[in-house]
């Protein structure tokens, strides 16, 4: 008889198997902590070498569009009415709005030169992960920094950035959402008047 | 048994009521705002006073006063407005907070020469900000409607209500304080006012006069600021852009 088959080794190692073996979330939660550290490594770069304003908001529109999920994003800051939009519509909102994001958002990371980018605690929350990360400016003052990673489109990216508390893609929801207001629901006329915001 | 004799207990009585207040508790997210025609009103006045007052007045004193005259008068003012966090420190039982703010006290009213420099904070005795708001949310109060105050600005109900126990009942300075250090004092909570609308100039501009809807956007940003200032988790309201 062979010992290696033997029913009840086979259920002791299958419990063990179980008790060590990765959940499948966790794959998910390294992966949300490794875009976030790259996502971290692209913007210290930016912050500490890119020195005029037309590069930083280049060089920011291009990590977005690298890291962050930008047609669930501006698909969101529409409102209830992304459902009536027409796909092509959408697509050149996103567009726009990924301009816009780039410019309003990159002049915050004037002024940061020298400072430093920490990841700290990663939370699950349910449906997406939380990675939390400080920016430590002098030593001195601390900002939070949280990214909210999800692979719900098929690969990591981030959908939401909390600075002190804010959430980004809230604030934006209210913006844009007042600025359609403004144009009674015309995507396409806030898609051409948001090339010149931010 | 609730009905003894046909009457309804006290006890029955008081269960009702706190089910009701249960019931009609503040909902999550930012849209406790009933009083929003009147808070949009108000935010009107109070962008009107930032931009013909306090704004350029920020800009004249930057522009004439020293940076060192500056961080000493703000220094002055924010010295003596410790004790009254010590005392909500202790409210709140954050005995360790309390001890902080106290050393930061002793050490900069006397070394600091009456709190004009800050040395606390080279030894590493950072402040610990809070407010009689922060104590009543440790107490367990929920924040209530949104409301904007005039000159005061972005609030809701139960900070507003902890801003002026703070103001009136909480602060021991006043208390203590004679002519002419409480004429000092006003003059310097002025210039700390001023010199932080030029600090955070460039933040405030942009969701006063360069947002689309300034109301909505202040109040956005003051409620995630609050409940992330005070660990109200429970309050916390995320969007997920995945489910919509």
């Amino acid at each position: 008889m062979n010992n290696h088959f033997h029913p009840r080794r086979f259920i002791v190692f299958g419990i063990m198997a179980a008790l060590f073996a990765e959940p499948a979330f966790a794959i998910s939660k390294g992966k949300a902590i490794e875009l976030v550290e790259r996502l971290v490594g692209e913007i210290s770069l930016m912050i500490n070498s890119v020195e005029t304003e037309m590069e930083l908001t280049s060089t920011f529109e291009r990590i977005v569009a690298k890291y962050a999920d930008m047609n669930v994003i501006s698909r969101s800051t529409l409102g209830p009415r992304a459902r009536g939009a027409t796909e092509s519509e959408l697509k050149t909102f996103k567009k726009a709005f990924q301009g816009y994001f780039a410019r309003k958002y990159s002049k915050q990371f004037q002024g940061f030169a020298g400072s430093q980018i920490i990841l700290k605690d990663t939370k699950d929350r349910g449906k997406f992960f939380e990675v939390g990360a400080s920016i430590v400016v002098d030593g001195s003052s601390n900002i939070d920094v949280n990214f909210r990673v999800s692979d719900r489109s098929g690969e990591p990216r981030f959908f939401d950035i909390i600075l002190e508390g804010i959430s980004l893609l809230s604030s934006e929801r209210v913006e844009i959402g007042a600025l359609l207001d403004k144009r009674q629901g015309d995507i396409g006329l806030l898609s051409k008047d948001i090339e010149e915001l931010g | 048994m609730f009905f003894i004799n046909g009457q309804i207990p006290i006890s029955s009585l008081l269960g009702m009521a706190m089910l009701v207040t249960a019931c009609s508790q503040t909902p999550k997210g930012f849209d406790n705002d009933p009083f929003e025609s009147v808070n949009r009103k108000t935010h009107e006045f109070n962008k009107l006073i930032d931009k013909n007052f306090i704004a350029p007045a920020s800009a004249g004193y930057r522009s004439l006063v020293p940076d060192l005259v500056e961080n000493s008068l703000t220094n002055f003012a924010g010295n003596l407005s410790l004790p009254g966090k010590v005392v909500n420190n202790v409210l709140q039982l954050d005995l360790k907070s309390a001890g902080k703010n106290t050393a930061r006290f002793v050490v900069n009213s006397s070394v600091g020469l009456l709190g004009i420099f800050d040395l606390a904070t080279s030894f590493g005795f950072y402040e610990n900000n809070t407010d009689f708001g922060q104590t009543l949310h440790r107490w367990g109060l929920t924040e209530g409607a949104y409301i904007e105050l005039p000159l005061f600005g972005a609030s809701n109900f139960r900070d507003g209500v902890g801003q002026f126990v703070d103001m009136t009942l909480l602060d021991p300075s006043s208390y203590v304080l004679n002519e002419p250090i409480t004429t000092y004092r006003s003059v310097a909570s002025v210039s700390a006012l001023l010199q932080a609308r030029q600090i955070y100039g460039d933040q405030i501009d942009a969701v006063l006069y360069e947002s689309a809807d300034s109301y909505a956007q202040n109040r956005l940003i003051y409620l995630q600021r609050r409940r992330f200032q005070l660990k109200d988790e429970s309050n916390e309201v995320y969007i997920d852009p995945y489910s919509e």
